[in-house]
């Protein structure tokens, strides 16, 4: 029985290997990024009938297409993901590891990450074949990028929550919805600017909220995620 | 090595454990007995790690819990009812996805090793969702001493298994038992936790209300022993 | 459980007595404000309740902090009193807002950047309140509500000003740079400092009587437990 040290794994190491093993095991059983994408793709074609996207309109509302799909979208992943780790009680295994509490919440916010990722890569591309709308333009991107990285460190800590409650499911988007308005308004104004070719000065105000957004629920995410896992 | 002293687990007004005493040393075999909501899975989790004492000191492996627990972590293995592995990851994936976060050094050839042990070397490419319940439990064995743990909980190991699938596991504990570990066992099971155990503990309001050797337990079966302590 | 004690007595009716000041100072002694007439009154229980509601706000952000530092459940007994009356005291807001919205601008409801922050923080509210609901071991519903609550208190600023700069139509009150400044005599500034004073000593007295309520409760659970055993 000593108490030598015994070598801990590097802190980043362990973060791509829960992010690589979430991706391997999606990558198998695709059950995950399917949904999200279905979903997607049908939210896309009902909005033609409900919002009539006529080509006038087409520019002022697509980026709030764009993300009330995401968020969604985005719920469905965030469940499911947390649902795979708390089912078979992988959670316990993952708390079982002499890692640090932050290496789970990075670990799983950068897979969740990854596959908002590739659901906006393929619905960005789509909705700009189907509405005709180039979407292709640099800002616009970025902006996607920022505000995912925003929706999905909170929504990683709040799904680890929800998945623990007895209404699970129904909880995660009640929760989240509430506390992401920051984040889908920027974005929205943003991408807006982008689209309509506006002055940076109309578009950088927004810029500025989603990157202070970030930076506080990133820290604060990561910070707190240990009093939602552990008991 | 477990060293636990007037141990206390409260959930809301409730004390689960109500000042539990408890030791084990290595190459000791206990196994935990007690009925239904007497705390043993509580006492199992505390132990892990997994749970916050309320009050009272707890040392595994020689380290205080919860201050030190990330090198209590890298000392304990854990095998649990649920199987703790990812059903669309091959078991080999699995293992090395463990074996990463504990840093295991020369990590192909010692997941190469459990895999042997546990008698899953063939099965080793194979998603682990298209495995038996057992077969999951002898991977989720193999999971735990994959960093070679000085101790090791055991939470009802057999839930769920039939007959041949449970005489397969009391080889793989036995020999995961062997090697100067410290062992701890809840199980429901009295005739198969006679056979593995060197030490029976009971269990009940929770505190730990009797303790028995197996060589101190002569011709009494342990099943007359747990009953005889239940009745008080 | 002790009678209520003497001061709380007291407070009760200190409370009853302000609260009618309020009514009489607002619908009798305030000035008629020139331009939006009568319906300008509701403005003083408007600012006060959300002042209140605020307050609450706060006080749970604070209280949940010091939870998560101490893991004391006395403190999420604190924090729950005061998310509580605090999703009373907006609703009330709210409601008084759109009343004075539809004369004013002639809609029940204006997507304004404070009455609509005001409307989610209400949902923030529901949702840890439901988050709650879905979680048997105190422990861990506490834990879960304070992160959600110290969540919330971060969000809230940041919604404020991402709906401020998407559009304000509201009368800037205190502080300039309001286009639509309303212009407040003297008296008036008084009846809104009585109401914002009277309305914190009344949702102290509130808060005093919840916090017994939850003690209470628990008496009745440990009441409960012993005859369990």
């Amino acid at each position: 029985m000593s108490r030598e040290q015994k070598p801990k794994a590097d802190y980043f190491k362990s973060i791509m290997a829960i992010t690589r093993k979430d991706l391997s095991a999606e990558l198998r059983s695709r059950e995950l990024l399917s949904a999200m994408l279905v979903f997607s793709l049908l939210v896309i074609l009902i909005y033609y009938f409900t919002l009539e996207l006529d080509i006038k309109n087409r520019n002022a509302i697509t980026a709030g297409a764009l993300w009330v799909t995401f968020s969604f979208a985005g719920t469905l992943g965030l469940n499911r993901s947390m649902a795979i780790e708390k089912d078979r009680g992988c959670l316990d295994g993952l708390l079982l590891a002499p890692v640090d509490r932050s290496v789970i919440f990075f670990g799983k916010a950068l897979s969740n990450l990854a596959f908002m990722f590739i659901v906006e890569a393929i619905v960005i591309p789509v909705y700009a074949i189907m509405y005709n709308v180039n979407l292709l333009i640099p800002g616009f991107l970025g902006v996607t990028i920022l505000g995912s990285v925003g929706y999905i460190s909170v929504g990683t800590l709040i799904s680890a929550m929800s998945v623990q409650t007895r209404t699970r499911d129904v909880l995660l988007p009640i929760l989240l919805f509430p506390l992401v308005i920051p984040i889908l308004v920027a974005a929205v104004k943003a991408s807006n600017g982008y689209l309509l070719n506006l002055q940076w000065s109309e578009i950088s105000p927004w810029i500025n909220v989603l990157l202070v957004y970030n930076v506080i629920f990133l820290a604060v995410s990561f910070m707190v995620f240990d009093q939602v896992v552990e008991e | 090595m477990i060293e636990v002293k007037s141990l206390i687990k409260r959930f809301g007004l409730k004390n689960v454990l109500a000042g539990v005493n408890f030791s084990a040393i290595p190459g000791e075999f206990v196994v935990l007995l007690g009925p239904n909501g007497a705390g043993k899975t509580t006492f199992l989790r505390i132990l892990a790690s997994l749970s916050r004492p309320t009050l009272g000191s707890v040392l595994v492996a020689g380290f205080k819990l919860p201050s030190e627990a990330a090198e209590v972590r890298m000392r304990l293995g854990v095998v649990s009812h649920n199987p703790l592995l990812y059903g669309d990851l091959t078991a080999e994936e699995n293992l090395d996805f463990f074996g990463r976060l504990y840093n295991i050094h020369g990590r192909d050839s010692r997941i190469h090793e459990v895999l042997g042990l546990v008698g899953l070397s063939a099965r080793r490419r194979d998603l682990v969702r298209t495995f038996s319940r057992g077969m999951q439990q002898r991977l989720s064995i193999a999971r735990s001493v994959l960093h070679d743990p000085d101790v090791i909980l055991f939470d009802e190991p057999y839930t769920g298994l039939d007959q041949d699938a449970s005489e397969m596991l009391d080889g793989v504990l036995k020999s995961v038992a062997a090697a100067g570990r410290t062992v701890v066992m809840t199980s429901h099971d009295l005739a198969r936790a006679e056979d593995l155990g060197t030490r029976f503990d009971v269990l009940n309001n929770g505190k730990i209300e009797n303790s028995i050797k197996k060589q101190d337990m002569g011709t009494e079966n342990l099943l007359a022993y747990y009953k005889r302590v239940l009745a008080g | 459980m002790s009678p209520q004690p003497k001061v709380l007595k007291a407070l009760n009716i200190i409370s009853l007595v302000l609260l009618i000041g309020g009514y009489y100072l607002s619908l009798f002694y305030a000035p008629t404000e020139k331009v939006m007439g009568n319906v300008q009154r509701v403005f003083y229980f408007h600012v006060a309740t959300a002042w209140v509601g605020m307050l609450g706000f706060l006080l749970a952000a604070l209280f949940a902090v010091i939870y998560l530092a101490k893991k004391d459940l006395k403190w999420d007994a604190y924090g729950l009193a005061a998310v509580e009356i605090s999703l009373v005291f907006f609703f009330i807001t709210i409601v008084l807002g759109s009343i004075w919205a539809r004369p004013a601008w002639g809609t029940w409801w204006t997507w304004e950047p404070r009455l609509t922050t005001a409307a989610i923080l209400e949902l923030i509210y529901l949702a840890y309140l439901m988050l709650r609901q879905g979680i048997e071991d105190p422990e861990q519903r506490a834990r879960f509500g304070a992160v959600y609550t110290i969540l919330g208190g971060l969000s809230i600023p940041l919604t404020l000003v991402s709906i401020r700069m998407f559009r304000t139509i509201h009368p800037v009150v205190i502080g300039s740079g309001g286009s639509e400044k309303m212009g407040m005599t003297d008296s008036m500034v008084f009846v809104m400092l009585y109401c914002i004073v009277a309305f914190s000593i009344i949702f102290a007295n509130m808060y005093w009587h919840r916090l017994r309520l939850g003690q209470l409760a628990e008496q009745v659970e440990q009441a409960k437990m012993k005859l369990e055993l």
